[in-house]
């Protein structure tokens, strides 16, 4: 290869490594702001402002799904398997809400009685896809 | 060794030459257009007609026939272009130039399909049409990117320039792909992490899966066909004074 290529992909690969690595410090640097949602462990461990809307995000734990008959509030708890956090709402929820299943929910946070009044639900639906049948096949 | 060597060597010589290229597309071109449309309607008639309807999701899913394969082709162009702009910058290969203002719009085209097709995925299963999580504002960074360099590519009146400039951008965009891809790895987001595996078994069940990967293949042979059309029109744009082209005009007529 002539040098003057080869130059070419020196300063090229210098360029280059050099952004990766002042890519790599300015994501290191915003992890926190980057993801989604706060755990609820993550929320017992550095609880927020109650003024300030945030996200919280988990499995809806099984069997704290209370529905309000004659409206459309609702009461369930948000777990990652270690920490619980009590979430109320009232409103419409996407199909995929469900216990067991992945939900965000955008509110805030009182961290004194652990209870996260929310505005927005969303659900998160895993990476599993199954047939009907198949399912039914198992059960 | 040797042989093998001065094979691509040849190959690599060819593909900068521009008649060599336009000869060769139009041949490519009827049969790749036939297969990628036949291909394209048993994955997509296989897929909407003929796969189970999934058990959380029920016929909503089947939207991943359409959402995947754009998202798939989209990353996989953006790093085709960032390949042809280190060539470019490199080796001074004009096809290279060329080939990033030809490919940059069909890009830019399927990046929106998978956005606007995660959208209409979104609203019904997660409740929103978007959300500020890192897989999808990634990539709207690579929508942004594609669009950057079909903007700074005609900013320039002399292409040398301007295929300088966004061989540049191509590169330094590409360190948006593994931030992409690793982005639901890395951080909490709404979108789930992928179901095809290459390493371990997919979490997408095989009847699924099927259809699923035939349409990727149809998808990447679209890409193939519009990128050879729209190669050759740009081939034709920057050669329409040539002896070479019009020769072959003449002899075409």
């Amino acid at each position: 290869m002539k040098q003057h290529r080869k130059n070419r992909i020196y300063v090229i690969l210098f360029v280059g490594i050099s952004i990766l690595i002042s890519i790599f410090l300015v994501f290191s640097a915003l992890q926190e702001n980057i993801n989604l949602f706060y755990s609820p462990t993550d929320l017992k461990n550095n609880p927020p402002m109650s003024d300030r809307s945030i996200r919280a995000g988990g499995l809806v734990k099984e069997n704290s799904l209370k529905r309000d008959k004659d409206s459309l509030k609702i009461k369930f708890e948000i777990t990652d398997l270690k920490n619980t956090i009590s979430v109320s709402y009232e409103g419409l929820l996407p199909d995929l809400f469900k216990e067991n299943k992945g939900v965000v929910a955008t509110g805030y946070f009182y961290s004194t009685s652990n209870e996260f009044i929310a505005y927005e639900i969303l659900a998160k639906h895993d990476e599993n896809y199954v047939p009907k049948e198949v399912k039914k096949a198992l059960e | 060794m040797n042989k093998i060597l001065g094979a691509i060597t040849l190959f690599y010589h060819k593909l900068g030459s521009y008649p060599w290229f336009y000869s060769i597309s139009s041949k490519l071109l009827p049969i790749s257009t036939i297969l990628a449309f036949m291909i394209f309607l048993l994955g997509i008639v296989w897929g909407i007609f003929y796969s189970p309807s999934d058990v959380t999701q029920g016929e909503i899913y089947r939207i991943i026939y359409m959402h995947v394969p754009a998202a798939s082709v989209a990353q996989s162009i953006y790093f085709s272009l960032a390949i042809a702009g280190f060539v470019y910058l490199v080796w001074k290969m004009k096809m290279a130039g060329l080939f990033i203002k030809a490919m940059a719009p069909i890009g830019a085209s399927f990046t929106i399909l998978a956005l606007i097709s995660g959208a209409i995925w979104g609203q019904p299963t997660w409740g929103t049409w978007w959300v500020w999580d890192a897989r999808l504002t990634s990539t709207l960074v690579l929508l942004l990117f594609y669009l950057a360099i079909i903007g700074l590519y005609s900013s320039f009146d002399n292409k040398k320039s301007a295929d300088q400039a966004v061989s540049i951008l191509a590169m330094v965009g590409a360190v948006n792909l593994p931030i992409i891809k690793k982005s639901v790895d890395w951080w909490n987001t709404l979108h789930q992490p992928s179901s095809i595996r290459i390493f371990e078994e997919s979490t997408i069940s095989s009847e699924m899966l099927y259809p699923l990967l035939i349409c990727i293949l149809s998808f990447y042979l679209m890409v193939f066909v519009f990128g050879l059309m729209a190669m050759r029109t740009e081939i034709a744009k920057r050669e329409m004074t040539k002896d070479w082209f019009k020769k072959m005009v003449e002899k075409n007529d």
